[in-house]
């Protein structure tokens, strides 16, 4: 048993660890993404909103089968890793937090996206008209507003790349250590008999489902009663 | 590159926003207050937000007291202008405190010609300075507006229907804090306002907006009194103008107020003598006669000239009046009937009797003015007010 919870924490560490690099990689990239989405005019706005917003429609399976044959030894990913005499990115962690991002973008994305337009055009020009530079604005003002939408994002991203199988199992495989997550280790549990682990991870993984759900609910809540 | 005059605010903008067109073109002194005067929809805004940059509409210009802001070659945006803008609604920022709302855009210098404390005790929120803007009543959150637009060191503050969004008791509380800003601020304002009574009450100058073009801009009591506009054909039309209190009649509680052309007895509180008043006469409350009348209760009667005239519906003559001997005074409007006019034989160079039953005080000044460069009434802003140029 000692074994046994040594391989699922080691599961769990590395859950956390891809969770957390795709959180911290997703809020730096997709907040200008977010601002654009937000604020651009421009007729192609919405097929670049679309493009972000695949992942919540597509098989996971999809969006891995692509990732493998980009990223894979006979993709265009491994051709540029062989120029440096590199290894290719399939099956590896980097592979996962790069397809992880691409998969939870929508999660984040929409949500700063969304209290980027909810608080309009207004907050900014008052700050424009008080001398503060288009920067300054951002930073000291849409940045602190949006900052429900910025819990949200981050709350939702963490917990949806945590939840994701398919993918994984496409880009990563099931290396211990390097690519078994959660999500499959609980698959590998089944596959084998082992139902005590498995139902222990999956307990768990319902008991944090349902507090990240809370938690988001109630951010929502104590932001619209800021409203009012 | 044009060349800006100094000393004036210059505005020309013309461009078409969807199906609406704006032609909008006037120069106004970069000194007291503008009032930007015209019916809901008819581009004041449009204009305000030009100015501020925060609207672009190519080939307009703007120019204010020398500095280019727009042109052909130029287009500053808006945070590189020396505005300070107030919106309808007041918009301060949720998240921070009343103080560091109002120090938001404060440049961080020792030495500014406007001061945190005197704005704080001049609008009256020295209480309010911790408190969230949640917490605030909408009066008190559009002098905090006020405020931070002031604190941001302007060099012209634009006000768009500041009290448009307040109810009645609110605006009733800010309207006195307006007379003071333009008591105590060298600042030069425009003021958007659908609402002649509140422009009435501090304005020096105004720029009559209809449809999207500027139908006249000039001093306030000039436009008043001028039948070829609106505002003197309007029901209610009046003229404001500034006076000087040159004593007290304790006996009866009237104080005697000092205009050019006419000496006023007023019944009000006792105001000190040398205080500037300004005055609202109505039209409907000045009668004519062409013989000083014997024995009237009306204590304001004065000799004036009749300068033109206007017919005001069927039945109805507006009188442009010129007060004093000779007419070399304020000119103001009065409001007879057609019957009267032909039946007395009035006409245009007469010289009549003005007999002024109402004077309504509208900006009393108890203190004296305190602002460095206004530092007291002086002959050179006598010159910019509306009395002189009425």
């Amino acid at each position: 048993m000692d074994g046994l919870s040594g391989e699922i924490w080691q599961s769990v560490a590395l859950t956390v660890e891809l969770a957390s690099a795709t959180t911290v990689i997703l809020l730096i990239i997709g907040t200008p993404l977010a601002w654009w989405l937000a604020r651009s005019k421009a007729i192609w706005t919405e097929a670049v909103a679309t493009i972000v917003a695949l992942p919540l429609v597509l098989p996971p399976t999809v969006l891995g089968f692509y990732l493998l044959v980009l990223l894979g030894p006979n993709g265009p990913g491994g051709w540029i890793a062989s120029l440096w005499g590199g290894r290719t990115l399939a099956f590896t962690f980097e592979g996962l937090i790069v397809g992880s991002v691409l998969y939870s973008m929508p999660f984040v994305v929409q949500p700063i996206r969304n209290a980027f337009v909810a608080m309009g055009e207004r907050p900014l020009e008052v700050a424009a008209t008080l001398r503060a530079s288009p920067a300054r604005a951002f930073w000291t003002v849409a940045v602190p507003l949006a900052r429900p939408g910025f819990l949200t994002a981050g709350v939702l991203g963490f917990a949806h790349t945590i939840g994701e199988f398919g993918l994984v199992l496409m880009i990563g495989g099931n290396i211990p250590g390097r690519t078994r997550v959660l999500s499959i280790a609980i698959f590998d549990y089944v596959e084998e008999a082992r139902w005590r682990e498995a139902s222990w991870l999956a307990g768990s993984m319902v008991i944090f489902a349902f507090a990240v759900i809370l938690t988001v609910a109630l951010i929502d809540k104590r932001n619209a009663r800021a409203r009012a | 590159m044009r060349t800006a005059k100094p000393g004036r605010i210059e505005i020309a903008f013309n461009g078409t926003l969807g199906t609406f067109s704006l032609d909008a073109q006037f120069s106004v002194p970069a000194k007291g207050v503008t009032a930007v005067f015209g019916p809901s929809g008819c581009g004041k805004t449009t204009v305000a937000r030009c100015i501020a940059g925060l609207k672009r509409l190519a080939g307009g210009l703007c120019a204010v007291d020398g500095e280019i802001w727009q042109d052909d070659t130029t287009f500053r945006p808006p945070h590189l202008r020396p505005i300070g803008y107030v919106f309808q609604e007041a918009s301060l920022f949720p998240h921070l405190s009343v103080k560091r709302n109002l120090l938001f855009g404060a440049p961080k210098r020792d030495t500014v010609p406007i001061g945190f404390d005197e704005v704080v005790e001049l609008l009256g929120i020295a209480h309010l300075l911790t408190r969230a803007p949640a917490h605030l009543s909408g009066g008190e959150r559009q002098r905090v507006a006020i405020g931070r637009a002031l604190l941001s060191q302007p060099k012209l503050l634009v006000m768009d229907e500041p009290l448009a969004a307040l109810d009645r008791s609110a605006k009733g509380e800010i309207l006195p804090f307006l007379e003071r800003l333009h008591e105590k601020l060298a600042l030069p304002m425009l003021y958007i306002s659908h609402d002649m009574a509140e422009i009435e009450r501090f304005a020096d100058h105004l720029v009559l907006m209809e449809r999207g073009t500027v139908a006249a801009a000039g001093p306030l009591a000039t436009l008043q009194s001028n039948p070829a506009l609106p505002l003197a054909a309007s029901r209610d039309s009046a003229v404001s103008c500034e006076a000087v209190v040159s004593g007290y009649d304790g006996r009866y509680g009237l104080l005697a107020l000092r205009l050019k052309g006419a000496r006023l007895l007023v019944p009000a509180s006792p105001l000190a003598p040398g205080v500037r008043q300004r005055l609202r006469i109505a039209a409907s409350d000045v009668s004519l006669a062409l013989e000083a009348p014997y024995a009237s209760s009306i204590l304001n009667v004065f000799p004036a000239r009749i300068r033109s005239h206007a017919p005001l519906g069927h039945g109805e003559v507006t009188v442009v009046l010129a007060l004093g001997t000779g007419g070399s005074g304020t000119q103001i409007l009065a409001r007879i009937t057609r019957r009267s006019w032909d039946a007395l034989g009035f006409r245009d160079g007469l010289d009549v009797f003005a007999q002024v039953k109402g004077v309504s005080l509208v900006a009393a000044s108890d203190r004296p003015l305190e602002a460095p460069s206004e530092a007291s009434p002086s002959p050179e802003r006598d010159a910019g007010q509306v009395s002189a140029a009425a």
